[in-house]
């Protein structure tokens, strides 16, 4: 494998990992706040297909990606109805809104275009198109630098940028802010926030909102960035990897981009090298390469890979002690 | 009745704090029923009643946890009206739940600054927090490590975090509920001293207990409360523990245990040199040794966390260890597969263990349940070869419970609906009928009140009388001087001395459990 060889797999690995990486921080937040979302899939789905539909129809990728964050937090205001108001089982509210996704994307989407839920691909301002970094051009012939700038770090859409920029932030607000604090305070013991005069429910809806903001943008990504339309069933599980990703991460937003990376790595091989050759001898069936990710899933969730520590009060709905 | 704003010129005169006709219904339970009290700035006001007396949910209503169905509360002579916790706060109520409400994962100051910060950003607010944790550490002898995570630090010093918490909230009232539950003597010693000098500096401090020696100690007025109901106010120096345990449970009670003196017969359990290394290779028994005869009830003294919980695990069955242990004379494995609860139940061990919610029961399980827990082999459970007979464990539960005097007295209730007096009687109701050689207890009256303290005392009399052997550890220097025959204080691993009651008192014991060894008697034991 040569450099450039190299590089593009990285530069895939990028692309690949932004939708995981989106979904992994907004499944932060409201587990950090003591909601279980296992509903991931579900958020991006119908936001994938909102933002298709509306991008398409808009002729605007960004109005796409707005309309598809409010669908989402549509979405995550249900879920929280649910699991805060209600005290609902979390985990049932999320699944019943995967399948509410999975069911209502395809069909109106078949109702309005009638391509068996597929959306009319997306053409022009109606899709992001990669952004080419000031001076790649100019930088791309100096050895090694200037590959890495142009190739891997220049010619992204513009949500891969906001992606990566969005962690550190992340990472801020946890722990440097007052909201930080009481997110972690709230997923780890309700109690403490509640005696201390700052409402469970208000907390818990706002980090609510925010992992809808960040489903959605990841649905956005997946059906205007990656791809140029909506798919039937396009986001394949990617909820439940990033789920997986957070908690190979331990619920904390740098080691997220960390794992999000990991599983980005293991598609693009998998998209890049098909087939790969073992010294000559037998090559890896192309299932099995594709199967990676969800099999470092299935590990990673049966707890093979170090000791994960959710916060203490994930998935259990708030009651005053009597 | 409002209209007391007007004398606000009085505002010295008037109570800290003042209830009026507060009432307070959970479903068809009243809680509190038509509750008036008064409590006098720069006083330490005890509120003393059996479990489930509504203390706590009068606590809770004036710190806006609940909300009262009706009543109003005065703050200083101004009524206030308190919605939530936030009002309280604002109001300069504090309040140190008997469950802390610390995020365990959180620095001592992030749980301070936590709904108190002076900002959206955090570095000012810690910082700020900071600068008054040493002032208040160095006013009222609060030290704690400000970066200390709270999972690293002791009880006595997450309660110190507590009340750290409310005076950094400025509160001038402090409520504390059963705040001794979960502290050594030690502990509790310090915490009086620290609530003597909050009162010195004029702070309001009310103290919810169902301990009549702390309500003795340090209380200037106290009152009594049994089923939702105020019965008394009245000053501590004119009143005494008999009166006011009277005035609690309705009845007279026994303070003392009535006892005879006890008649040793064989040697039931002998243990020698006994000892534990725990995961993380640190000594946890350093060579423990000891007889105990029949019909005798040995007390094991000291500072939790000395090696008396791991004693008892091992003894139970549930922590290997090196050494010997001979029960009736046949040796018992300490170590591999056959050194477990099960083998030492079949060998006539019965084990109430220190911690009922953890290791005594099941919370989320009916007490029939919990009554077949460990013994659930039992020829007498099983239907057939496939099935329990659950019919015949309820039946057997609800006899068990009506001869505990466990209530209410329904099998089918979860244990975690039970009060900790009645869920300690249920896990007693199931070792005692065992019948064992031998009675392992662990705190048995933690977190129990006192109508239940002193039947769970009667009651290992009762057994001991019976001639069975009886190893008691308790953390209350009070219940193993009224229940033990003899004494054994542990130490870092090791026991410092044995005592006869009757030759020592607290000072002497204090000494052996500080780890001070005075020579005399028989401390070499654990050389």
């Amino acid at each position: 494998m040569d450099f450039l060889q190299f590089l593009l797999t990285l530069d895939s690995t990028i692309r690949l990992s932004v939708v995981l990486l989106l979904a992994c921080l907004a499944g932060l937040f409201s587990e950090r706040a003591g909601v279980v979302d296992i509903g991931l899939e579900g958020k991006m789905l119908i936001s994938a297909f909102v933002a298709a539909a509306v991008a398409y129809e808009s002729g605007s990728a960004w109005l796409g990606v707005l309309a598809g964050s409010a669908a989402s937090v549509v979405f995550a205001m249900i879920h929280g109805v649910a699991s805060i108001i209600y005290r609902g089982d979390q985990i049932i509210s999320g699944v019943a809104l995967n399948f509410l996704a999975s069911g209502l994307t395809v069909v109106i989407g078949h109702a309005i275009y009638k391509k068996g839920g597929q959306t009319p691909t997306l053409t022009g301002d109606a899709r992001f198109t990669e952004v080419k970094l000031p001076f790649a051009d100019a930088v791309a012939d100096v050895p090694v630098i200037g590959p890495i700038y142009s190739e891997l770090i220049s010619g992204h859409t513009p949500l891969v940028y906001v992606a990566f920029a969005i962690v550190p932030l992340v990472w801020w607000v946890l722990y440097r802010t007052r909201f930080g604090l009481r997110l972690r305070a709230v997923g780890e013991n309700p109690a403490s926030v509640d005696t201390a005069g700052v409402s469970v429910v208000a907390m818990r809806f706002r980090a609510l909102i925010i992992t809808g903001i960040l489903c959605g943008m990841a649905g956005a990504y997946l059906s205007t960035a990656q791809s140029a339309f909506f798919g039937k069933e396009m986001t394949a599980g990617r909820g439940y990897i990033a789920l997986a990703a957070l908690i190979f991460a331990n619920w904390r937003p740098v080691q997220a981009m960390g794992a999000t990376l990991l599983f980005g790595l293991l598609e693009a091989i998998s998209n890049l090298y098909p087939n790969i050759d073992v010294f000559g001898l037998f090559s890896i069936p192309v299932q099995f390469t594709q199967a990676l990710p969800y099999i470092l899933t299935v590990v990673i969730l049966a707890g093979f890979i170090g000791r994960a520590v959710p916060p203490r009060s994930v998935g259990v709905p708030y009651v005053k002690e009597r | 009745m409002g209209s007391e704003g007007g004398q606000g010129r009085q505002e010295t005169a008037a109570p800290a704090i003042e209830l009026r006709g507060i009432s307070k219904a959970f479903g068809p339970v009243q809680a509190n029923r038509d509750i008036s009290l008064a409590v006098a700035r720069g006083t330490i006001h005890g509120i003393i009643g059996e479990n489930g007396a509504g203390k706590s949910t009068l606590m809770s209503i004036l710190y806006g946890f609940y909300r009262a169905d009706s009543g109003e509360i005065f703050i200083n002579g101004r009524r206030a009206e308190i919605h939530d916790s936030q009002d309280a706060i604002a109001a300069g109520i504090g309040m140190v739940f008997q469950h802390f409400k610390l995020v365990e994962n959180f620095t001592v100051l992030e749980n301070i600054i936590l709904g108190a910060e002076n900002g959206p950003l955090l570095r000012d607010s810690l910082a700020d927090a900071r600068r008054s944790l040493l002032t208040l550490a160095e006013e009222y002898e609060l030290g704690v490590d400000p970066d200390a995570r709270i999972e690293d630090l002791s009880v006595g010093h997450r309660q110190r975090v507590e009340i750290l918490k409310a005076l950094y909230r400025q509160a001038d009232i402090l409520i504390l509920d059963e705040p001794t539950g979960v502290l050594t003597p030690s502990e509790a010693d310090h915490l009086f001293r620290i609530l003597r000098g909050l009162k010195e500096q004029g702070k309001t401090i009310i103290l919810i207990t169902h301990k009549l020696r702390e309500i003795m100690d340090v209380t200037d007025t106290v009152s009594v409360m049994r089923r939702g109901e105020m019965l008394a106010t009245v000053r501590t120096a004119e009143t005494s523990p008999e009166d006011l345990a009277e005035r609690m449970v309705g009845r007279k009670v026994l303070l003392q245990v009535d006892k005879r003196p006890a008649s040793p017969g064989e040697t039931v359990l002998k243990v020698e040199n006994l000892k534990v290394v725990d995961e993380d290779g640190v000594a946890r028994l350093k060579g423990v040794s000891f007889d105990l005869r029949a019909g005798e009830i040995l007390g094991i003294a000291g500072v939790a966390g000395n090696g008396q919980s791991e004693l008892l695990e091992v003894l139970g069955g549930y922590r290997p260890a090196t050494g010997r242990i001979t029960l009736n004379g046949h040796d018992l494995p300490l170590d591999g597969r056959l050194a477990n609860g099960r083998a030492r139940r079949a060998a006539g061990i019965a084990h109430v263990p220190e911690d009922r919610q953890s290791e005594g029961l099941v919370m989320e399980f009916a007490a029939w349940e919990n009554i077949a827990f460990g013994y659930h082999h039992d020829p007498a459970y099983q239907k057939n070869a496939l099935f329990m007979d659950n019919a015949a464990i309820q039946a057997d539960t609800e006899g068990k419970m009506q001869r505990f005097d466990v209530r209410p007295p329904d099998p089918r209730l979860q244990a975690k609906s039970f009060s900790g007096g009645n869920q300690q009687k249920i896990v007693l109701a199931r070792e005692i009928e065992r019948n064992p050689d031998l009675l392992l207890v662990g705190q048995p009256t933690r977190g129990v009140d006192i109508g239940a303290i002193e039947f769970i005392h009667q009651r290992l009399i009762e057994l001991r009388d019976a001639g069975k052997a009886i190893l008691l550890v308790s953390v209350e220097l009070e219940e193993i001087m009224s229940l033990a025959d003899r004494i054994a204080v542990m130490f870092d691993g090791r026991i410092m001395g044995e005592r006869l009651p009757a030759d020592t008192d607290e000072r002497d014991l204090g000494l052996l459990m500080a780890g001070v060894s005075n020579g005399a008697n028989d401390g070499g034991e654990a050389a």
